[in-house]
């Protein structure tokens, strides 16, 4: 039997987040597999037909708490320290990033970060992952017990598979006193959908030159209900607010069209939009790795491009 | 009272390297170094360096150092952080390291800075862009038993503490941690200085303080990988991208709708 502690998140409706229910059934596909899933906060009802062994349920993340994540590795590490987990997995959020690299160093055990693939066979556990900005991808074994990991949005499909796991609550006994006090929140104001929700993408980068494009992007993204990004050259040149930049360090997108306009494509911002179902590249640089990623592609001037684009889309939405 | 920061820097192979140039050689699992392209200092470590300068700018008496582990030290890559204006660099250079993995550098890390310590701030980058693993300052606030805030974009001392901002996915939060704390920090803090000419002179004259394993009480049996790479390689690529036609640009626009719908994809 192959222990496996899954740490769920819900998503803005306080239900299992796609994450989760992706790293469900790549846990299921381990050999042996029997699932545990915990839940900071009370379980939705969907937890009652998760497929897995048992539900436990763990004391909210208080506000307090929230982004500092110091009461919940706590209760994350009890949790650990009494069910022996032999590989422990979480989203790769920031949530999940930040617990489980503080999660392995205080058990002493091993961390690999944003796999794509985990197996398990005889000699216990490997994972893949993209490494040098998702130009490379490396294989390891791990070597230590437990493995903590986190588990890359969209490496694996969530299944309808379901189940009748029991559903216990559990109290780690520990109180966090705050060393850190987060003493309030700034939302950058939005308009229309979010951009990790947005079936449509329209991003700019570095060959956009300057801030004003962006406006062409938002029109062509409001034609089509979609939301717009941008790499992360144009975020750091102050054309855009980084809360739009996609890529590894930014937001990670899965659209059904994604548009690249004067995108170069290093990998770096490949891996947060190389999900979406098709990727279109508009650049003027013919030998942009940009083409060797999209399905579609103008080799052309946006500012020729984009007009007659958007005109047609609105005719066929019309 | 003088400020005494730590930033952690790692030398990464430049991830400018164009793709076509970025080979591995399979038989070692290691990264080739493409000809004249020199190791850069990691791209977040310096959005963490300039942390530590914009504090000192804003009038606060603080002493920099900058600190790294590993082998193979370009002298003049390493140097970088002390031209922008970091008043000491502190390596640990010792063949020892070549085969460890994080878990090994975080437990070096917290070696040195106990020797080397104590310090009021510990800042890393967000994380190294070759493994991009983002998680050996979060481990070494851990292991040193230190508050951690994680993806800071400003900071500001107030005494025995900093305010902070933290980025989140739609702005950021307000958060006041206490000195001593280990802070990541990432780009949106802004671009990192570029060195002047007077930096580069005083940093030529600086040397680097140098420990070894053994100065730090160390072996390598106690830096045993948790992670064993098994392989490395390219992922090929089997993408073929349709190239849009048509008269004239504009043309390209239109029927670049059209065949999107044709695929049912608007």
């Amino acid at each position: 039997m192959t222990s496996i502690l899954l740490v769920a998140e819900l998503d803005e409706q306080d239900e299992i987040n796609q994450s989760t229910l992706q790293a469900i059934a790549a846990a299921n596909g381990l050999v042996d597999a029997v699932v545990t899933v915990a839940i900071a906060g009370e379980a939705p009802s969907s937890a009652n037909t998760l497929a897995v062994e048992k539900v436990v349920t763990l004391a909210e993340v208080s506000v307090v708490d929230e982004g500092i994540y110091d009461q919940i590795t706590a209760d994350i590490y009890a949790l650990v320290e009494s069910t022996s987990p032999e590989v422990v997995i979480f989203g790769k959020s920031d949530f999940g990033s930040v617990v489980g690299a503080r999660l392995a160093f205080r058990s002493d055990s091993a961390f690999a970060g944003d796999c794509i693939e985990i197996s398990n066979g005889g000699d216990g556990f490997s994972v893949t992952r993209p490494v040098y900005g998702g130009s490379a991808l490396a294989e390891f074994d791990i070597v230590s017990n437990p493995a903590i990991i986190t588990l890359r949005s969209g490496a694996y499909e969530a299944n309808s598979e379901t189940g009748s796991p029991s559903v216990e609550a559990f109290d780690s006994g520990v109180t966090v006193e705050h060393a850190v006090s987060v003493t309030g929140t700034v939302a950058e104001a939005r308009e229309g959908v979010r951009l990790e929700d947005a079936n449509f993408v329209v991003s700019g980068g570095r060959g956009l030159g300057g801030p004003e494009p962006f406006s062409v992007l938002t029109d062509l993204a409001n034609a089509l209900g979609g939301a717009v990004g941008a790499s992360r050259a144009a975020c750091d040149a102050g054309w855009i607010d980084h809360s739009h930049q996609v890529g590894l360090t930014g937001k990670s997108v899965s659209p059904d069209v994604y548009i690249a306009v004067g995108i170069s494509g290093a990998s770096q911002h490949m891996a947060g939009c190389s999900s979406s179902r098709a990727i279109v590249a508009i650049n003027k640089d013919a030998d942009s790795n940009i083409f060797k990623e999209a399905r579609f592609g103008i080799v052309g001037d946006w500012e020729k491009v984009l007009p007659s684009f958007l005109a047609t889309v609105r005719e066929l939405r019309a | 009272m003088t400020v005494r920061i730590v930033v952690l820097a790692k030398q990464v192979p430049d991830p400018e390297t164009p793709p076509s140039q970025f080979k591995i050689d399979e038989s070692t699992n290691s990264v080739i170094p493409p000809n004249g392209v020199p190791p850069v200092v990691n791209g977040f470590d310096l959005n963490a360096v300039e942390a530590a300068l914009l504090l000192r700018d804003s009038g606060a008496d603080v002493e920099i150092t900058v600190m790294s582990v590993g082998s193979d030290f370009v002298m003049d890559t390493m140097k970088k952080p002390l031209a922008m204006g970091a008043d000491r660099l502190v390596l640990v250079d010792d063949s020892g390291l070549d085969n460890i993995d994080s878990s090994g550098t975080v437990k070096v890390l917290a070696a040195v800075i106990q020797k080397d310590g104590p310090y009021d701030l510990i800042l890393g980058g967000r994380q190294a862009s070759d493994w991009d693993q983002a998680h050996v300052t979060l481990g070494l606030s851990e292991v040193l038993g230190l508050p951690l805030v994680s993806l800071v974009q400003k900071l500001e001392l107030n005494g025995d503490s900093v305010s902070l901002q933290r980025v989140i996915p739609d702005g950021y939060q307000t958060i006041t941690a206490p000195v001593p704390s280990v802070l990541t920090i990432t780009n949106e803090l802004g671009e990192p200085r570029y060195p002047n000419l007077r930096g580069i002179m005083q940093a030529s004259r600086k040397k680097p303080e140098i420990f070894s394993l053994s100065d730090l009480g160390l072996s390598a049996h106690d830096l045993a990988p948790r992670l064993e790479l098994k392989k490395l390689y390219i992922p090929e690529s089997n993408k073929q991208v349709e190239l849009i036609d048509g008269e004239d640009e504009a043309d390209y626009g239109k029927k670049l709708a059209l065949r999107l719908r044709e695929e049912k994809l608007i």
